[in-house]
Order: structure tokens, then sequence, then C-alpha cells
């Protein structure tokens, strides 16, 4: 049974079916492809550069966009993005300017954006202002790292009610109690954390993690992508065979902490992010 | 009155498991060991022995007659828990989660500090236990309780100091919580404060109710009635819901937390969660909080750096938003002072944390009559402070050398 079909069979999950994330996993499942979908700290560097930063993204074959949503106290996160973080709130990322962003990013490219930040700012502005505002800016989903179903349907349904996902996490130490329960409610895809950690700190193991991530890909009504730990192209060409979407974020963030200017982060992030997505293109390894 | 929390772990609109999924798991994994745990006679005889053999229970309970009379009003009765083992009130709830890790099979535990003595109390623990004991400490924090981290290494304790965002308690807290995402399967979380993600706020306040349970029945034994009111500092809150607890039904009895304003709430340099902040989410819960209007979170200040916490715990906020309990706050000055005043006319040096309380007690106790009783949670013994303390007061309490007694003869320095 395909995705489509199994989503077909549960309309309390995938609410963006026929929205641009649907149909982007549907045209990369034509192609035979995962999903390469880099996360970019909003702001890092200032926010003039994060835009440039995301058309130069798309150029190289991005086929979502993971936004990152500067918090102070990213505690799911690693050494590298608690200073993406940190550097990006000193250059006055706010959330409203990181939804303007997706405004002007909107007028040039329909990728789609999934907001990915923390419980406290999402919920600050709001759960249906935010689910009303993302809606006109064109974002496609929100990711709320430290909220997990038990405490989402208060962000969940103002979204699902305007076509927009609400992202679930999974990990490796989930039960199949966990894996039930976030499927119950999944929509857009599963993000699945490939090591028991922080971000961009333990290096993901395509092997360890493959039993895992096919169990809860054959019980999945949305796609399911893999990331936390992935850098390399021999990595997201491994993962690719077995997953639906390689996100890489850390990486990219550190790559834009080592440069020495603003233009040569954006090249050398670029650089990069071409070389994995054409490691996603081939769902073998090399 | 409806038993909090529910069963998700919410106090009304606040608490919850605000985690990544990668924590689910062992949240719902301790949920299910304290519900099976906290039943069995074999975890309460333990508990029971440990707090009167090891810790010192019961704590008395003293009434500071030389205080009440220089104020001239309520008279104030203190909870000793100053004398518990390592010298607060901390000791109550890590032994008994100490216990509750051991029937797990956890060998590792993990703990955030402020002030440190949570992480003495979790050093103690675990010495005494046998386990391996790692506590996380913010590098500002560490500066300011050089003695306890001292203490937290001759326990045996590997002291982790946290360089990143305010380094304090907050990102203490933060990074045990990192390390922990890492360690899931290996690790105990013993949180310190009566904060953080369902089940721990419950966890905390079952085990520290101790404190309000004994007071209770020694107030009522040496007074034949109730107090008047109820007063704590207030910082994650593990004390104060501690006392508070075992009150809450109790009528015509008032519940005061006392929260750090710091240089002064309008200054914004504070810690006054419940008194100036708004609602939002940190460390897991819902809960009060020092947030700017985008939902970042402030950095707090207080002179005790068990108070300088920009959260407070969940049950505390529903205590608040209904009116079961009021929340005031004293100055880090007006903290000074009462700890100077207990000093002098009781000869009890209190924490920092707990002079906030008795600051309180001293606004409190002219207002009222001669008959009235305040009850407070005398939570910590502030020999860990004196260097702030003089720091505070311009002395100096290093640097100068002492003369020699007599000068050493027949030798020279090599």
């Amino acid at each position: 049974m395909t995705a489509r079909s199994r989503a077909a069979e549960a309309p309390e999950t995938a609410p963006g079916d026929g929205g641009r994330l649907a149909r982007r996993f549907a045209l990369l499942r034509e192609r035979d492809e995962a999903a390469f979908v880099p996360f970019v700290m909003s702001g890092d560097r200032g926010l003039d550069t994060t835009a440039t930063l995301l058309d130069e993204l798309v150029e190289a074959g991005a086929d979502v966009i993971e936004l990152g949503v500067p918090f102070s106290d990213p505690m799911a996160d690693g050494p590298v993005l608690q200073r993406a973080a940190t550097r990006a709130i000193a250059a006055g990322t706010t959330l409203p300017r990181v939804l303007e962003l997706v405004v002007d990013f909107r007028r040039r490219s329909d990728v789609p954006i999934v907001l990915f930040g923390y419980a406290n700012p999402f919920f600050r502005y709001g759960p249906e202002p935010l689910a009303e505002a993302a809606a006109r800016a064109g974002v496609d989903a929100i990711l709320c790292v430290d909220t997990p179903p038990e405490e989402a349907d208060e962000l969940r349904l103002p979204l699902r009610e305007r076509g927009l996902d609400m992202i679930f996490l999974l990990a490796p130490t989930s039960t199949q109690a966990r894996i039930r329960r976030v499927l119950s409610v999944a929509s857009g895809f599963v993000y699945f954390v490939s090591v028991a950690g922080v971000t961009g700190v333990k290096t993901a193991d395509p092997h360890a993690i493959e039993t895992l991530v096919g169990r809860i890909r054959r019980s999945s009504p949305v796609p399911v992508g893999v990331g936390f730990g992935i850098s390399t192209p021999e990595q997201a060409s491994e993962l690719s065979r077995f997953s639906d979407a390689v996100i890489v974020g850390s990486h990219f963030s550190k790559l834009f902490e080592e440069a020495p200017d603003d233009a040569l982060a954006v090249r050398e992030v670029v650089r990069s992010a071409r070389a994995l997505k054409d490691a996603t293109r081939r769902r073998t390894a090399p | 009155m409806q038993k909090l929390p529910d069963a998700s772990g919410h106090f009304g609109g606040f608490g919850g498991r605000y985690v990544s999924e990668t924590l689910m798991p062992a949240l719902l994994e301790l949920e299910t060991a304290y519900s099976r745990i906290r039943r069995d006679p074999g975890f309460k005889r333990e508990l029971r022995e440990m707090l009167s053999e090891y810790v010192g229970r019961p704590t008395p309970l003293t009434h500071a007659s030389r205080l009440s009379d220089e104020l001239g009003g309520a008279q104030i009765w203190l909870k000793r828990e100053d004398l518990c083992h390592t010298g607060a009130h901390k000791i109550n709830n890590t032994l008994g989660q100490i216990l509750i890790a051991n029937r797990m099979g956890k060998k590792r535990i993990i703990a955030e500090t402020g002030a440190g003595q949570h992480g003495v109390a979790s050093a103690t623990a675990a010495a005494k236990f046998g386990l391996e004991c790692e506590v996380f400490m913010g590098a500002e924090d560490v500066r300011r309780q050089a003695l306890n981290v001292f203490r937290m290494k001759l326990l045996g304790a590997k002291v982790r100091v946290v360089e990143s965002g305010s380094k304090t308690l907050k990102d203490a807290m933060n990074e045990a919580l990192r390390d922990w995402i890492s360690n899931v399967e290996s690790t105990y979380y013993l949180i310190g404060s009566a904060a953080g993600p369902h089940p721990y706020p419950m966890l905390v306040r079952d085990l520290q109710s101790v404190i309000g349970r004994e007071a209770r029945a020694q107030m009522r034994k040496r007074t034949g009635r109730d107090p008047d009111a109820v007063i704590a500092c207030v910082g994650g809150g593990s004390n104060a819901i501690g006392i508070f607890h075992p009150f809450l039904e109790v009528p015509g009895v008032r519940l005061v937390g006392v929260e750090a304003a710091g240089h002064g709430v309008p200054t914004g340099s504070h810690a006054a969660t419940l008194s100036a902040g708004t609602c939002g989410i940190l460390h897991g819960a819902r809960s009060y909080l020092l947030q700017d209007e985008l939902g970042q979170v402030r950095e707090a200040h207080s002179i005790s750096a068990g108070l300088d916490y920009p959260g407070v715990g969940p049950e505390h906020s529903w205590l608040r938003e209904s009116g079961l309990a009021t929340y005031e706050t004293a100055t880090d000055d007006e903290a000074l002072e009462a700890l100077d005043r207990l000093s002098r006319t009781e000869g009890i040096i209190p924490a920092l944390e707990t002079a906030h309380a008795i600051a309180c007690a001293i606004r409190l106790a002219p207002t009222m009559p001669r008959s009235a009783i305040l009850l407070v949670n005398l939570s910590g013994r502030g020999d860990k402070d004196m260097e702030t303390v003089a720091t505070a007061r311009g002395v100096t309490l290093r640097g100068e050398t002492p003369a020699p007694v007599a000068p050493a003869r027949g030798r020279t320095d090599a």
C-alpha cells in the first residue's frame, strides 16, 4: 500500500495532503529519490544572508527546507546549533521576522518550508495567530522539538484547520507504543532522530537504524525522514536506501560558523548541499 | 479537593511534558516505576529509615523567641531543615530518588545544581549507594559556590562546569537534559526542584512533603494549633511545595511563597518569576517564566544562587492562579539584612535563599497580633554563602595571609 492511499484511509492524518509538502514527496517517489532536507538557522549571519542561502539551496536541489527559529534555551541541541541560535538572536532574529522571510521566499520558490523550533517562542506567539500567520506566509509545516503528541493539540489542530502539517519526532529510544502514539497524529512526514542524543554530536550509523526505520516506515501513513548526525554523502546515500528524506543541520551550521565571511559561508554550504542532494538520488550505496 | 497533577501531569493549565520525543519513553518509564515503588512497603520502610538514621529527621521546630520579641508581633517558628545532613532540605528528595533509581537499576546519576546544595545532596546520596554521579553547574555558580564544588568532589562526584547561556541554574538544567537525552538508557536524571517535566514536580513534592507533615504535627503538639501562615522561599520551589502541601486543605492557613526580587522588581534584575513573569514553557513544563515578548528566556538575577532561576515549578503557578497561595518578594538587600538579624537574635545563620523567607516574616510579623503564628521553612544553613555575604559587605575573607604565630627557627625556606 502506498503512503498516499494509507493517508486517504485515515483522514485524521496528513491534513496537508495535496499541499506543497505532499506534492514534493509524491514527485520524489516517482523519481525514486529521497528528499534532501537542509536545516538553516534563520538569521545566522543575518536574515539577508539567510534569504540568499535559501535561494542557493533551492538551486542546489533542496527538496524541503527546515527553517530554524532560534530559542535561548535549545535543550535538544548540541553546541553547534546552540551557538547558531545565540548568533541569530544576537542579530535580532525573531519569529515575526522569520515569517516575513518566508513571505519573501514564497515569491520566488515553491519549495516546502518547515519551521523548526521550540515550544516557548511558538506558544508565546500564540497557537492560533501562529497557524494563521504561518499559513499566510506560505509555511507548510511546523516542527516543535519539545512538544510530543501529548501536548501538541493546542498547536496541531489550528495548523490542521489551515492545511498545515505538524511534524513529530521518533527516536532510537521509541518503544512500539510510542511509535503507535506518534504515528496516530503524524502528518507531513515523521522525523526519525538517528541517534539518542542532541544535534550534531554523535554520528549517525545507517546500519544501526535500518531495521527500526523500516518498521516505522511500514506502519507510517506519511514519509519517514532521518536526521541528526548526518554530514557526508556516503551517509546520505545509505540512508536514502531505506528512508524518504535525509535531513542535514549541524553540519551546515558548522560550515557557516567556520567560514571567514558571509559569501564564503553560503558557498561552502551550497557546495556540500549539492553533493548531499546527489547522494539522495542514488538509492543504493556507491 | 481535586488530586493534582492529573494523569497527564498537568496542574490546571500548568505542568505537562514538553520534552523531545527521545525523553518520552524515559519519563513514562519513571512514571510507571514511581507509581509502583511509592506503594511498595519495602521502599517506604527504607526511605523512613534513611531519613531518620542518615538525614537526622525529624528536624526540630524552633521558636524564634528573641526575633519575635524584637518584632513585637506574630510568633515566628522555624522548621529546621538546615539541620538535615548536608545542611538543607535537598537531601529529602535526593535520597528518595536515589532509592527509586536503584530500584530501576540505573547506575549513573546526573543532577543540576544552582547553589550547589542539590549537587551536594545528590553526590551524598550517590556515595551512600555507590552510584556514579555527575553534577552540572553553571560557571557563574561554580565561582559563587566554591565550597560546595569542593564538597561535591570530595564526595566522589564529577562536577561539569556549564559555560553556555547565563552560566547559572537554567543552563545547568539545559545541559543535564542534553546529557540525559544522550545517555537516557543508563542514566537517572535526579531533578532537585519541583520543576521539570511530569512526573518530576509530583515526585519532588511527594518526597519533600515530609517537611510539612512533620511541621504540622510538631506545631499542633507545641502550640495546640495550626499556624496562621506558612512562609517559604521559592526558586524552583521544592522547599516551599514541601512545607505547603500538607497545609493545602487546612482552613485558615495562609501559604506565602517568597521570590527573589534581586535588585528590585522594577529594575528588571530579579528572579521573581511568579510576581513579574508570564506563562511560558521551559525545561519540560508550562509554568510562569521570565521571558521577553517573543518568548526568549530572560536571565534572572539573585544574590542567592539557589533562587537565580527564571522559571518556577508548575504547581506553584497553579497555586498562585487558583489563589491557594500568594507570592511575595524580597530583594538582595532585604535578604542580607534578614540573614544578619536571624544570626544575631537566634544564633542561626540561614542560607541566602532561606533569608528571603525570613525577610518576609520580618515584614509580616509586626502587622499581626502576638497570638498569631508564622511558620517559616528554614530550608538551609548559610555556611556556603559566607563568601558572598562578606563580599556584599566589602569584607575580604581571602587574600590576606595571617601572620605566623612564631617565626620558624633553624630552618630556611627553600
